[in-house]
């Protein structure tokens, strides 16, 4: 019976997800996924046209703040957990491109 | 292969305008906004809390005032607001981007079909072209991803700065409605007006507060056939002058490419290019292929915006008169130079001091002059704006009722002003300030007479020149009186006086 | 007195009146962690300094309130401005936070003291806690079975003594679960009762701290002290906190069980089954009416949940990249060398598999079919729920088909190791609370291993549903017994 993935579509959605795979790994992702995909396809038997999604578990409506400001943490916490850093920046690696996707 | 001679072209230009709100606080936590004045200098990295940075467990709170910002901007674009509205998150990675998704709205967009009666060029009098627009809807802003270190120091990494990150950030998607950069361009600078003036940006362009994004493409006509090149999208654009630059470029890329190759918009295939400044041209980003899969759900951290009545006219109750029909109104109504109206509207709270001065009674002309003379002349002294001189439009009113029953002279007037814009004088009545520092003209016809007489008899050499034709001496006899009076007479009746006098 | 070998409340009016000091109590659950938790490794990090200043403080007069002086162990899901808050992995083995976990700070606020923190499933994935990059908890009851997950850690270290009452999060069933293998009280609140601020979210919809107590009163005074509304929160719900513990004793005069055939499978452990024919009988006993109900989509929520909550969590774990804090990798070639890598050496599978199932249902072609249509049976969950909840006020059932399994027994097949939260999972959909109690135990090869049974009820219901699980709690007669360490 045919897999509900293939090796190229996990390759594809593991760079979606930014997450290195060696292809060993690639190989059981495949294999795993698969059978849960064929798992959760359970979900085809239900008739749910005329069905709201539900994406929150209570129905809520404006939750909303009034626009007063607080400081902001010193410096010293910003970086705190930072691996790589030079004051008061963020270090990453040189980036040569457009700039992100906003 | 065709030439540029044998075909018809027509550019297509859509906008999608970001508007950073300058809330004080940031759009979904509380942390200090850089779009706010207070804000503008905060060193890097300085205004961020737990939930900027996207630290673990951390959620987000919305701003109220940045939504009914949104709202205010959506009803003076002519939108339907929604009455039910959501939050969706999209996801891609990049440093600026701390979640690695931005909170922003897909499919219930907060407002939508919209249309703003735009002008066609920054001409006065031009003419204006509907510019439907498609919706707004709000999101936060990124943060910086810097090249080079502050100075311009080269270095061979790159560093994150999260300042703007969480920034309320207001998207407008307007149709395809623009035919030319000077349209583009001045619809630009009325969306800019019209914000401002509703207090919802500083819109300072060199700091980012609006940028652009025209969509661009061309639809030639040759042979009877129509032929519609591929659309462009231009990134980030933030001066007015790289948004015409880009949009004329683009254009004539576009038929030079088409004459060249043929190739015609498929369904999707849009590409991304930057402008480069100092070539003054556009550079190719991304083709489509290589687009994001940003992955749109409902954001379950963040419930839904119900917008009832009550809060819909509450909103309403704060909409102003917009830039564009002030300065109709300015111009038509009230009599003012195109320049008067536009320098006037520039500032959106010195212009609504100018309406409290109109208000308490004083005329247009008078008021107008005041306030782009004398408060302007001190404005520009204290580096700060004429309604935060700290005059009150009421002692406006009182300088000008005396200005017009020839009580003090122009420079007196001007020295009243600058009292009334001290700090001590806060409140006082310039009458009596007047009379206090003896701005008051003397307008009593017998002391003028007599100090006309005296000065006349004692200069009776000048008084002979006058006869004798040269009238300009008069001014000196004035200076005469002037020191009689110790500069307190009417200067404008002591001359027509002594012209009745000596000229008959 | 021994302060480890009561009860919460008992412990905390003892120290109240004073015949044990926060100091000897604390000291006392120090030593036993220093000789009970190696084997078993439900503590990640002890707080031993700052557990006997604040002791100190308590015993001084300084720190009063309902919980004054009564350990707690949180699970490292929970930020906390001290230690650090790993979620058992190695992505965050070193981060601290610098703001706290709103539910940890109100039961500090109330007097309560931090033991340590707990081992989970790393980032609360897992139905086991063999998921814990710093090595799985053993169940005190038998040291070669699994404590549940994923809040294996917090369980286990109530069963041994190590606390006095502990913090879990249940997503899927991770407090509950745990609760039924250990032979504890464990209760996931209302969606939105107790605030998530500080918690690492997993599936945002439907997480929720809740506690681990020995008893139903325990538990009671526990969820009075952690609820409430929170600013921080834009899902935590501004509802009144009513008087759980004042409310326990209110009499349950005319209350209707349901019982769902869907929920009485044949799967069940013949020990699981007779429990709940014993505790129908209890409240047969006491007055209250049994009634039949149907819960037809209950099959759905394996599925459901696996979709809806690894989609959530790919999104919410997209944040861990190794730039602003967490681990990351050395000497990365570019930008996406700096994620891939990253996330590859600080994830562990179980996580990257959720990862990779929760992008794919979201991406592009594929959110219809999957995630959309996952919404919508949910909506089908709940209206079950809602039916349901007309005919009776509160659902029983088992909380798992049968007692603690062994280690390695699910972990070749994920799929089978997602089965084990079939009786759970539906309340986090719907956002209903459920609590398990002790209802009895199996032996297995001469063992004695605790089993549990679930109550479910209706939204905000939580103060009915502790009187309800008090009538189990009298009837099964468990709470008292503990494991041989």
């Amino acid at each position: 019976m045919p897999q509900k993935l293939t090796e190229q579509e996990v390759r594809h959605v593991a760079k979606l997800g930014r997450l290195r795979l060696g292809d060993h790994e690639v190989r059981q992702m495949t294999d795993k996924l698969s059978a849960v995909l064929d798992y959760v396809s359970k979900l085809n038997e239900l008739d749910v046209s005329n069905v709201e999604p539900m994406a929150h578990a209570m129905d809520m409506a404006n939750v909303l703040r009034d626009d007063v400001e607080r400081p902001g943490l010193s410096i010293d916490l910003v970086l705190a957990n930072a691996p790589e850093q030079s004051p008061p920046f963020i270090k990453v690696p040189k980036v040569i491109d457009d700039g992100g996707g906003a | 292969m065709p030439t540029a001679a044998d075909i018809k072209a027509r550019l297509m230009v859509g906008m999608e305008i970001h508007v950073e709100l300058a809330t004080r606080s940031k759009m979904f936590t509380s942390a200090p906004n850089v779009a706010h004045p207070d804000y503008f200098d905060a060193e890097p990295n300085s205004l961020c809390d737990p939930v900027v940075l996207g630290m673990p467990g951390v959620l987000p709170v919305m701003n109220r005032r940045a939504v009914e910002m949104s709202m205010l901007v959506g009803l003076a674009l002519g939108c339907t607001i929604n009455r039910k509205t959501k939050w969706d998150r999209k996801s891609y990675y990049y440093p600026d981007l701390p979640k690695n998704y931005q909170i922003s709205q897909y499919d219930q967009p907060l407002c939508i079909d919209g249309s703003v009666e735009s002008p066609v060029s920054d001409q006065p009098g031009a003419a204006t072209r509907t510019i439907r627009i498609i919706r707004a809807h709000l999101e936060e802003d990124a943060g910086k991803l810097l090249h080079e270190a502050p100075g311009g120091f080269a270095i061979d990494y790159s560093i994150v700065d999260l300042n703007r990150a969480g920034t309320p950030l207001l998207e407008i998607v307007t149709h395809p409605d623009f035919d030319s950069a000077e349209q583009v361009v001045a619809f630009g600078q009325a969306l800019r007006n019209i914000c401002r003036f509703l207090g919802v940006t500083e819109g300072i362009m060199q700091k980012g507060h609006m940028r652009f994004e025209p969509n661009i493409n061309v639809v030639i006509e040759r042979d009877g056939k129509t032929y519609k090149t591929p659309i462009v999208e231009i990134k980030n654009l933030n001066s007015f002058k790289a948004l015409h630059g880009a949009v004329n470029y683009e254009y004539q890329r576009q038929i030079d490419e088409w004459l060249e190759t043929g190739v015609v918009m498929k369904a999707g295939a849009k590409s991304t290019r930057g402008w480069d400044d100092t070539t003054g041209s556009t550079f190719l980003q991304r083709e489509k292929e290589e687009a994001h899969d940003y992955r749109y759900f409902p954001d379950p951290d963040l419930v839904h915006v119900v917008v009832d009545d009550a809060w819909m006219a509450r909103v309403k109750a704060q909409l102003l008169e917009l830039p564009l029909a002030r300065e109709k109104r300015y111009i038509e109504t009230l009599g003012m130079s195109v320049k008067d109206a536009r320098a006037l509207i520039d500032e959106p709270r010195a212009c609504l001091f100018f309406e409290a001065v109109l208000a308490a009674g004083v005329d247009a002309k008078r008021a107008s002059s005041i306030m782009l003379n004398n408060l302007a002349k001190r404005a520009n002294e204290r580096a700060c704006r004429v309604d935060e001189l700290g005059i009150s439009a009421s002692q406006v009113k009182a300088i000008a009722d005396l200005s017009a029953a020839d009580k003090i002279g122009s420079a007196a007037a001007d020295d009243l002003i600058g009292l009334c814009c001290e700090s001590a004088n806060k409140d006082a009545d310039p009458l009596k300030l007047a009379e206090q520092r003896g701005l008051l003209q003397v307008s009593d016809d017998s002391a003028l007479d007599e100090w006309v007489q005296q000065v006349i008899a004692q200069n009776e050499k000048v008084v002979a020149q006058i006869k004798a034709g040269k009238e300009s001496a008069i001014m000196s006899l004035m200076g005469g009186v002037m020191k009689l009076s110790k500069g307190k007479a009417n200067a404008k009746v002591v001359q027509e006086k002594l012209r009745k006098a000596l000229l008959g | 007195m021994d302060p480890t070998q009561t009860t919460l409340i008992g412990l905390r009016d003892a120290i109240a009146a004073r015949k044990v000091s926060a100091t000897e109590t604390v000291k006392a659950y120090l030593h036993r962690i220093d000789r009970y938790n190696p084997p078993i490794n439900a503590y990640h990090e002890v707080y031993d300094d700052l557990a006997l200043k604040r002791a100190a403080d308590v015993d001084a007069g300084n720190i009063k309130g309902p919980l004054a002086g009564v350990p707690i162990a949180a699970k490292d899901n929970m930020c906390t401005s001290y230690g650090r808050t790993t979620c058992s992995s190695r992505m965050l083995e070193n981060f601290r936070a610098p703001y706290d976990c709103t539910a940890v700070k109100k039961l500090e606020d109330a007097g309560a003291i931090i033991l340590g923190k707990t081992i989970l499933d790393e980032f609360a994935m897992g139905s086991s806690t063999e998921n814990s990059a710093f090595g799985p908890t053993r169940n005190p009851w038998d040291r070669d079975r699994v404590p549940g997950g994923s809040s294996g850690g917090s369980a286990a270290a109530l069963a041994a003594d190590l606390c006095a009452g502990s913090l879990g999060s249940d997503t899927g069933g991770s407090i509950r679960q745990p609760a039924a293998l250990c032979g504890l009280v464990g209760l996931k609140p209302t969606y939105g009762r107790v605030s998530r601020y500080g918690l690492v979210a997993f599936a945002s919809s439907l997480d929720q701290i809740g506690p681990f107590t020995r008893t139903v009163a325990d538990s009671a005074l526990l969820l009075q002290v952690m609820s409430g509304h929170d600013p921080l929160d834009s899902t935590s719900a501004d509802i009144p906190v009513p008087d759980y513990v004042g409310e326990l004793n209110q009499p349950l005069t005319g209350v209707r069980i349901g019982l769902a055939k869907q929920y009485l499978s044949d799967a069940n452990d013949p020990v699981v089954a007779k429990a709940i024919d014993d505790a129908v009988a209890a409240f047969k006993k006491r007055g209250a009416t049994i009634v039949e109900v149907d819960l037809p989509h209950t099959q759905y929520g394996i599925p459901t949940y696996y979709i809806v909550a690894t989609a959530e969590a790919s999104s919410n774990l997209a944040r861990y990249d190794g730039v602003r804090y967490g681990h990351r990798t050395e000497h990365p070639e570019d930008l996406i060398d700096l994620y891939s890598r990253s996330r590859a050496e600080g994830f562990g599978p179980e996580v990257k598999r959720r990862i990779m199932l929760g992008t794919y249902v979201l991406s592009s072609g594929y959110y219809d079919a999957y995630y959309l249509r996952a919404l919508k049976v949910r909506r089908l969950i709940k209206g079950d729920f809602d039916k349901a909840f007309e005919k009776c006020d509160a659902v029983l059932c088992p909380t798992t088909t049968g007692p603690a399994f062994r280690f390695g027994e699910k972990t070749d097949n994920p799929l089978e190791m997602y089965l084990n939260d079939v009786y759970t999972v539906n309340a986090n959909l719907a956002g209903i609370p459920g609590v398990s109690v002790p209802g009895g135990f199996a032996t297995v090869n001469g063992t004695k291993l605790p089993i549990g049974l679930q109550l479910l009820g209706k939204v905000f219901d939580e103060s009915r549903l502790l009187r309800l699980a008090a009538v189990i709690e009298a009837e099964a007669g468990c709470s008292a017994q503990r494991p041989k360490l």
